[in-house]
């Protein structure tokens, strides 16, 4: 009886200080909440009066992708890829200098609503330009026009040579993926498909046999295949379909003119070149000469 | 007007189709999870030491074990470093993967169901039943058991639709299913995010509250009155 008692006290107060726990913790919480809000305000005015000036600390939330390698890649405290540099560039560009930048995860189906919900001033994430995404948000650029292609081990160079070579043969891709869903509808009829969570897994089967090609855009595919290191898988270099990695804006957003001659800017100087063979180093990947680099499409309305 | 558009967007997608494979892959698995689950049970009321142990470790470690770390480990381990493959066709090797995965965790559910409806059985029907000469497996099959199911229907109907829900993990597996294709849908027509989450919310609901309300009723309508 008495040792219940106990307990019963001990979980009492075990609870009690969870609770505390949760009070203390949610008011700042919503404090930072709002303080986002307030900033995401601040900046739009700012850089439609004064066109981003450099002066004030205030800072710029760029969504990324922390997990594509070559693209947007968190490695520790560091963030690195294609997509990183250039939204460095276009940023530095707008008149924030490194420092203002804070870099957030933006997952793939998470974006739209977190522009939406100003929790990002912009984003460059693989972010495909489509009719529908553009209904609920802005894009500037395109910064990059990938492809889907397919990344094989180098011993298979020539035997797959496209998406029609793959009759028989076990492809992988990103579960829910525009890419999976291309395949699925105009080449699976002869080829075996494993959708997975992530590319890592992909490149996993994609190394241990299991599966003949990994499939989706070629810059991604370029990324891991120089994550991988030993040049042990290489890109196909026959895209099939034309992805143009647009820079996300909250609807409405009066930066789109001027991301665009900054992109504009970076292609110019040579600055976007380097940046693509430096995050497709040992790979042997060009980008689709014919569509890259690409031209800006012009800002809606 | 968004809303006739929505609907446009929506009658593009197989969702009953999607769904159709959550509700087969909750079949087979519930079938598979209920012969493994009784098994389970038997053996945890069994007058054996060993096989008393067996359950008892079986239920403790795969009940305490995320089913996602279960079915990743069907689709990262036992399929390419093991080589377990269920079927030629790589589809259907994935769906019986995923089956086998919820089953086998499912089964540690039905498992304690069973044992708590064994729980509702006074002792003394054991004892009578020993009294008359059936030995265990008789007095389980004949006695204990038929009573034991009556009272566990509640919590095998609670287990039930926790599979039903579930069998979205199957995911990982690369099955087809209804999540799957949420994200298609998701990645498709961004601008419908939140309709897109309620509609499957929605359906969700339409399938497990007739199976909540079909459990209630039978667990009145059977139970052993006493």
């Amino acid at each position: 009886m008495k040792s219940t008692r106990v307990a019963l006290a001990a979980f009492a107060a075990v609870g009690a200080l969870t609770l505390a726990a949760c009070s203390t913790a949610e008011p700042g919480a919503e404090e930072t909440d709002a303080d986002a809000g307030e900033e995401m305000t601040d900046d739009g005015e700012d850089a439609g009066d004064e066109g981003g000036d450099s002066g004030d600390m205030e800072t710029l939330r760029i969504g990324i992708k922390f997990d594509q390698p070559g693209l947007g890649f968190q490695d520790g405290g560091d963030y690195t890829g294609f997509d990183v540099d250039v939204a460095l560039y276009v940023t530095e560009q707008l008149g924030y200098s490194a420092d203002q930048i804070e870099f957030v995860e933006a997952p793939s189906a998470q974006r739209e609503t977190m522009l939406q919900n100003g929790q990002v001033d912009m984003i460059f994430a693989t972010y495909s330009i489509t009719d529908e995404r553009d209904e609920a948000v802005d894009f500037a650029g395109p910064y990059f026009v990938a492809g889907q292609d397919l990344l094989i081990r180098s011993e298979d160079a020539g035997t797959i040579t496209g998406p029609e070579a793959l009759d028989d043969l076990n492809l992988c891709s990103v579960s829910g993926s525009t890419s999976a869903q291309r395949v699925k509808d105009e080449y699976a009829a002869g080829a075996n498909l494993i959708e997975q969570p992530g590319y890592s897994e992909c490149i996993q089967f994609l190394t241990g046999g299991q599966v003949d090609a990994v499939t989706t855009d070629d810059i991604i595919l370029a990324g891991l295949a120089a994550a991988e290191g030993s040049g042990s898988l290489q890109v196909v270099g026959a895209p099939f379909s034309e992805e143009n990695y647009g820079v996300g804006l909250p609807e409405g957003s009066d930066l789109c003119e001027d991301i665009n001659t900054a992109i504009q800017a970076m292609i110019d100087d040579g600055a976007w070149e380097a940046a693509v063979t430096a995050n497709t180093d040992g790979t042997g990947y060009t980008p689709n000469a014919d569509l890259n680099p690409p031209e800006m499409r012009g800002c809606a309305s | 007007m968004l809303v006739s558009e929505f609907l446009d967007t929506l009658s593009g997608y197989d969702i009953a189709g999607a769904y159709w494979v959550n509700l087969k892959l909750t079949a087979f698995a519930a079938v598979l999870a209920l012969v493994l689950g009784t098994a389970l049970a038997m053996m945890r009321i069994s007058p054996v030491t060993s096989l008393r142990w067996a359950g008892t470790t079986y239920v403790n470690v795969v009940r305490n074990m995320p089913l996602t770390i279960i079915m990743a480990s069907m689709i990262l381990v036992l399929w390419p470093q093991l080589g377990l493959t269920l079927a030629d066709d790589f589809a259907t090797n994935f769906f019986r993967l995923a089956v086998i995965a919820l089953a086998v965790y499912h089964a540690s559910f039905v498992c304690e169901s069973i044992r708590s409806g064994v729980n509702t059985v006074p002792v003394g029907q054991a004892e009578a039943a020993r009294a008359i000469g059936l030995a265990f497996l008789p007095a389980a099959r004949l006695v204990i058991l038929p009573q034991a199911f009556r009272g566990a229907i509640a919590p095998l109907g609670n287990t039930l639709i926790a599979l039903i829900k579930n069998s979205t993990v199957a995911a990982a597996a690369s099955v087809p299913e209804i999540s799957v294709l949420m994200r298609e849908m998701v990645e498709n027509d961004a601008n419908f995010v939140v309709p897109i989450f309620l509609t499957i919310a929605v359906g969700f609901v339409i399938i497990v509250v007739p199976v909540g309300v079909l459990t209630t009723y039978l667990s009145r309508r059977l139970a052993v009155s006493r």
